[in-house]
């Protein structure tokens, strides 16, 4: 008689946070995780006990437990400390999946607790910026800057899946008390040493989660002339985004990009105003529900992309429409 | 500060679809088209190239002994190497793997063992991404494997005595982070404005010879773990509408927001 072995879906979810806030694109890993199916086990490192975040993931009704590693080397989440603890979790529980959100902080911390675990074992190839679950092996991606869907299959003992933020909702924020479970943090050794930060800063609303996005590219000429899309943003009470060429130019801070290679929104309303549309800049915002181009260029590829368009001259153009919708 | 120890510079270079063609997926939903597409050196990888050359000049020729570049997949990666050659690498290693897909597990484990064997390594540059499975991986499980430092996404790179000090690219602006060498680096677009090849030293890169390598000569079995089973077209937005003026643009951005 053949008896089919399925082994039971565990998952692990690595919980970012910066600056006392967990960050938001963590819902998008316990939603996929769930997808999964199986307990869903939120992880968290944190400089001190005393830390809001850990009141933060209580509340995060997804989860089954949170698992949390306290210790000072673990203030800035950087991968050679991080990455050694979520390796030593994965040999005491022996999770089937583990998660994160594919960010800045997820995509530098779980490739790397990859290679660590590839040292004792085969097969433990990620998957990248996955778009869809289908099942605990079956993940759907985008390719070639999201011009092609790849759907994928796993074969390896553990799947570590980083997540694409906006892809994910998850419904249910109750206000559920997560139990938590310490963990003795021994922290690996401080390969790397954090040095100093330079953040932007802004009042606007954060860009991978505003519901109202407007977006500048080379056509804004200058840092000056950038204000007119920060006058738009405001009266719509948006976040403001830019093309690679913008902030190349120096127009704006390279967090502002959106893109391939820049952040992926998908807001309700996305407006481009002065971007052509290049390949790598519609890969990151195409999936956002309504577009609006404002572009010179008849041509311009944007159009191809926009559900409304106008043709003219953004300098003219913007401060009407900024006019207009103040007076309203 | 100490005085830098001479090393050895490592760069990753894929042979990509170039970032100008709309890649097309192939009818039967195996993948997409490849062939007669024109292909270039990943981007990310210029910028990596870019770097090690602009590190030598800054910290003089017998501190960086020498720049080695490496590409793995089919026989034309050796056209991008010929590329790298012709900009200033001193030695290119092709690792022939002949699959399409050269999946970021099995090019860290061949980048693992190229520089387990040489000496001397003291930074190895990669892109943060390959533009066409833009997974953003291959840095960060190398790091693992080899337990070294990782200091990935950077926009600025500088030598401090044995320390590399990176800025690097985040969410919400830049950090800065400073790590001993051996360390690994991904650069990100802001790094550098990568230089052309001369067509003199484009001639010149004809006589370099080319390393080559196959799995089996460096003792490696790899078994992939991630299969496409299924490549398609994206979901096509409806054809959009064109309005004339401003007062028409207003209207519809006031019932959207």
């Amino acid at each position: 008689m053949f008896r089919i072995w399925r082994r039971q879906i565990s998952s692990a979810i690595f919980l970012e946070h910066a600056k006392g806030k967990l960050a938001t694109a963590n819902l998008a890993a316990i939603a996929a995780a769930r997808k999964a199916g199986g307990e869903a086990v939120g992880v968290l490192a944190v400089d001190n006990a005393t830390s809001p975040v850990i009141e933060e993931a209580k509340k995060l009704s997804g989860l089954t437990k949170v698992i949390l590693a306290t210790h000072p080397n673990y203030e800035k989440l950087l991968p050679e400390v991080t990455a050694p603890l979520l390796v030593a979790l994965q040999k005491q529980h022996g999770f089937s999946h583990w998660w994160a959100a594919h960010t800045s902080i997820g995509k530098n911390i779980l490739p790397r607790m990859a290679g660590l675990l590839a040292q004792d074992e085969e097969g433990i190839a990620p998957v990248a910026d996955v778009t869809e679950v289908v099942d605990g092996s079956t993940f759907v991606r985008p390719i070639y800057a999201g011009n092609a869907i790849t759907t994928v299959k796993t074969s390896g003992s553990i799947n570590i899946v980083t997540v694409r933020p906006t892809a994910f909702k998850l419904d249910e924020m109750a206000t559920a008390q997560v139990p938590i479970e310490e963990y003795k943090a021994e922290p690996a050794e401080m390969l790397t040493k954090w040095e100093s930060e330079e953040l932007s800063k802004s009042d606007r609303p954060d860009l991978g989660a505003a519901t109202i996005v407007v977006s500048g590219g080379r056509a804004l000429k200058s840092a000056d002339n950038f204000k007119l899309i920060y006058e738009l943003a405001d009266t719509l009470g948006a976040a403001v985004g830019a093309s690679r060429a913008a902030v190349d130019a120096g127009y704006v801070a390279n967090d502002l990009q959106v893109g391939q290679t820049g952040k992926v929104v998908a807001p309700k309303l996305y407006i481009a105003i002065g971007i052509s549309g290049a390949i790598q800049h519609v890969a990151g915002m195409k999936d956002s529900k309504t577009i609006i181009a404002i572009n010179k260029d008849p041509d311009a590829p944007i159009f191809q992309f926009a559900d409304y368009g106008l043709v003219g001259d953004l300098f003219t153009i913007l401060p009407e429409l900024t006019k207009k919708l103040k007076q309203q | 500060t100490l005085m830098t120890k001479p090393f050895r510079i490592f760069v990753a270079c894929k042979r990509v679809i170039d970032y100008a063609v709309r890649v097309r997926v192939k009818p039967d939903g195996s993948g997409v088209e490849t062939t007669n597409v024109k292909h270039s050196m990943n981007p990310f990888d210029e910028i990596a190239l870019e770097e090690s050359l602009k590190l030598r000049e800054k910290l003089g020729g017998p501190t960086v002994k020498e720049i080695v570049a490496v590409s793995c997949g089919p026989k034309q990666c050796q056209e991008i190497l010929r590329t790298a050659l012709a900009k200033g690498a001193d030695r290119a290693i092709h690792v022939d793997c002949k699959e399409e897909n050269v999946q970021p597990m099995l090019v860290s484990k061949i980048l693992e063992k190229l520089i387990r064997r040489e000496e001397d390594v003291g930074i190895v540059l990669l892109g943060k991404q390959a533009i066409d499975d833009d997974s953003n991986q291959t840095g960060q499980i190398l790091a693992g494997m080899l337990n070294w430092p990782q200091q990935t996404f950077a926009s600025a790179v500088s030598v401090d005595g044995d320390r590399l000090v990176v800025t690097r690219e985040i969410e919400t602006g830049l950090e800065t982070v400073s790590a001993p060498m051996p360390a690994i680096v991904t650069t990100d677009l802001r790094l550098n404005v990568p230089r052309y090849a001369t067509l003199q030293n484009i001639m010149k890169a004809k006589s370099k010879k080319i390393q080559e390598e196959t799995l089996e000569s460096l003792g490696i079995k790899f078994t992939a773990t991630i299969h496409a089973t299924k490549t398609s077209e994206p979901q096509k937005r409806k054809a959009g509408v064109m309005v004339q003026d401003v007062e028409e643009l207003f209207n519809k951005v006031k019932s959207l927001k």
